[in-house]
């Protein structure tokens, strides 16, 4: 459990990144901060593994302040991925997976040996371990960068942007690995993005973000589609777009559903 | 004969290879000398680039240093040292390590300064400690241009070091300026070309050592070994 509690981040040069945020992430959940640019959310992920450190309020995880706790280890502890992966150019795909795990004393062929596992957990073959980062494409690239997250075992993941940075299809199709990763790992995980569809895709809980990290809306995918709390999340989400708007027609004895230009996006579930 | 001519004549003649005169023995101070002098230059030079670049704390100063010092005459800066502390070597190496800290301490500070940035916040994002950081990542992506920057210096404290004899007798600008004192201008000439053997053969050592830092810095540009070929991207 992660929980955020009255937290603000002014920088001396005035500009408040966060003005006055609370939440609580329950253990097992994905809960997804989204917003434009510059709203504050990853300032807030950055808060969690001591990035970033509050000028007032305090983060803490299972109940315990992070400011008490060791930068380095804490950073250890918790798995962070970010856009386009931000691996070590000069070591192999294995040795960047096995990063935390050998800083942390374990033996390096063993860590190696484990790397590889994990590559194929992310659905990567192992045979790429020896290659470098910047031998594979973007979306292998987010894999490994996945991969060396979960290296460390950490009950918690950052997740910042990590699928900004790849074509759309590649994206659906990470984004679909990691609903089934997160089904069968179950860790706490704070996701940022500026994609509400994503979100959507991701979160049991969505958390609309305005400038200063203020919450406009917080709430279960369905419900902040259901319900858009004002103006700001209604445009964010797209709600009464023709995209948001479908509705059913029956052709040929099928029902299928178009959107609000009468665009057919799906066949509907018999 | 004529002068080239004859200073060939000197460099093959067995007699100049031996006894106290030998420059096989003016090679090899001038060598040593060298030697020390980029040794004291890595040893302030690296730490204090690598810090600067790092931490981005003093920029101001490394471009100063080393823009200012490239204005200063060594064989001037030799005079005034000579004229401090009087015969032997400390003066040429205090003049020479001013001349070969610029362009170590530019270059480890420029060499770190661009790694990108995003790698190393990555770094201490996953728990690097700052040592770590530097250790792991920033010195391993910046030494070709570290490398670059002591080569450089290297070349310069070599072709310079003949001023060592001015006030102390060593080296290979012993025979230069024996050669100029008594009109032995093939001795001169002799020691002039082995300087600029030397430099050649310091110069190609360097350029190996940096094309290796460089490979092992930007691994993904070398053709991958057959053996070590992955199978065809078949995911994302």
């Amino acid at each position: 459990m992660i929980e955020f509690a009255a937290v603000r981040k002014e920088y001396p040069d005035g500009t408040v990144a966060v003005e006055d945020f609370s939440l609580v992430v329950p253990s097992h959940a994905v809960v997804v901060l989204v917003g434009s640019s510059g709203c504050g959310k990853t300032t807030l992920l950055r808060m969690v593994n001591r990035m970033v450190d509050p000028t007032s309020g305090t983060v803490s995880i299972d109940g315990d302040d992070v400011r008490a706790m060791d930068k380095v280890q804490l950073r250890r502890s918790i798995g962070y991925v970010l856009q386009a992966g931000g691996l070590l150019p000069h070591r192999t795909v294995a040795d960047n997976v096995a990063t935390v795990p050998v800083l942390e004393g374990a033996n390096r062929r063993e860590a190696r040996r484990a790397a590889l596992g994990l590559l194929e957990r992310v659905g990567l073959d192992p045979a790429l371990g020896d290659r470098y980062p910047l031998q594979l494409s973007g979306g292998q690239q987010q894999r490994v960068g996945v991969a060396r997250a979960l290296a460390a075992d950490p009950n918690i993941l950052l997740m910042d942007e990590p699928f900004g940075a790849v074509d759309p299809i590649v994206r659906d199709q990470l984004q679909e690995e990691m609903r089934t990763l997160q089904r069968e790992l179950g860790k706490t995980i704070l996701f940022v993005t500026h994609d509400i569809d994503e979100a959507f895709a991701l979160g049991d809980e969505v958390l609309v973000l305005r400038k200063g990290a203020e919450i406009a809306q917080r709430g279960t995918p369905a419900e902040i589609l259901a319900h858009p709390a004002d103006e700001f999340v209604s445009r964010f989400v797209g709600a009464g777009t023709a995209r948001r708007t479908l509705s059913v027609r029956e052709v040929d004895g099928r029902r299928i559903v178009v959107d609000g230009d009468d665009r057919p996006t799906g066949v509907l579930a018999e | 004969m004529n002068l080239f001519a004859e200073a060939l004549a000197h460099l093959f003649d067995p007699a100049s290879w031996q006894g106290t005169n030998s420059l096989g023995l003016r090679i090899l101070e001038h060598l040593g000398f060298s030697r020390a002098v980029l040794l004291a230059a890595a040893a302030i030079g690296i730490p204090a680039g690598v810090l600067i670049g790092h931490t981005g704390r003093g920029r101001g100063l490394v471009v100063a240093l080393t823009s200012g010092a490239r204005a200063i005459p060594t064989l001037g800066l030799l005079t005034i040292f000579g004229l401090a502390l009087g015969i032997g070597l400390e003066a040429p190496f205090l003049a020479l390590l001013v001349l070969a800290l610029p362009p170590v301490l530019a270059g480890a500070y420029a060499g770190v300064e661009a790694v990108d940035r995003q790698v190393v916040g990555a770094a201490r994002a996953i728990g690097m400690t700052e040592r770590e950081i530097v250790q792991r990542v920033e010195l391993p992506l910046a030494a070709p241009v570290l490398i670059g920057g002591v080569r450089s210096a290297a070349l310069q404290v070599i072709s310079t070091a003949t001023l060592a004899a001015y006030v102390s007798n060593t080296g290979l600008g012993r025979p230069i300026f024996q050669g100029v004192k008594a009109g032995d201008y093939e001795v001169m000439l002799a020691g002039a070309l082995l300087v600029a053997l030397l430099s050649l053969v310091v110069e190609l050592v360097f350029q190996a050592i940096q094309s290796a830092a460089g490979r092992r810095a930007e691994p993904h540009t070398v053709p991958a070994r057959a053996s070590a070929r992955a199978p065809e991207r078949n995911t994302a």
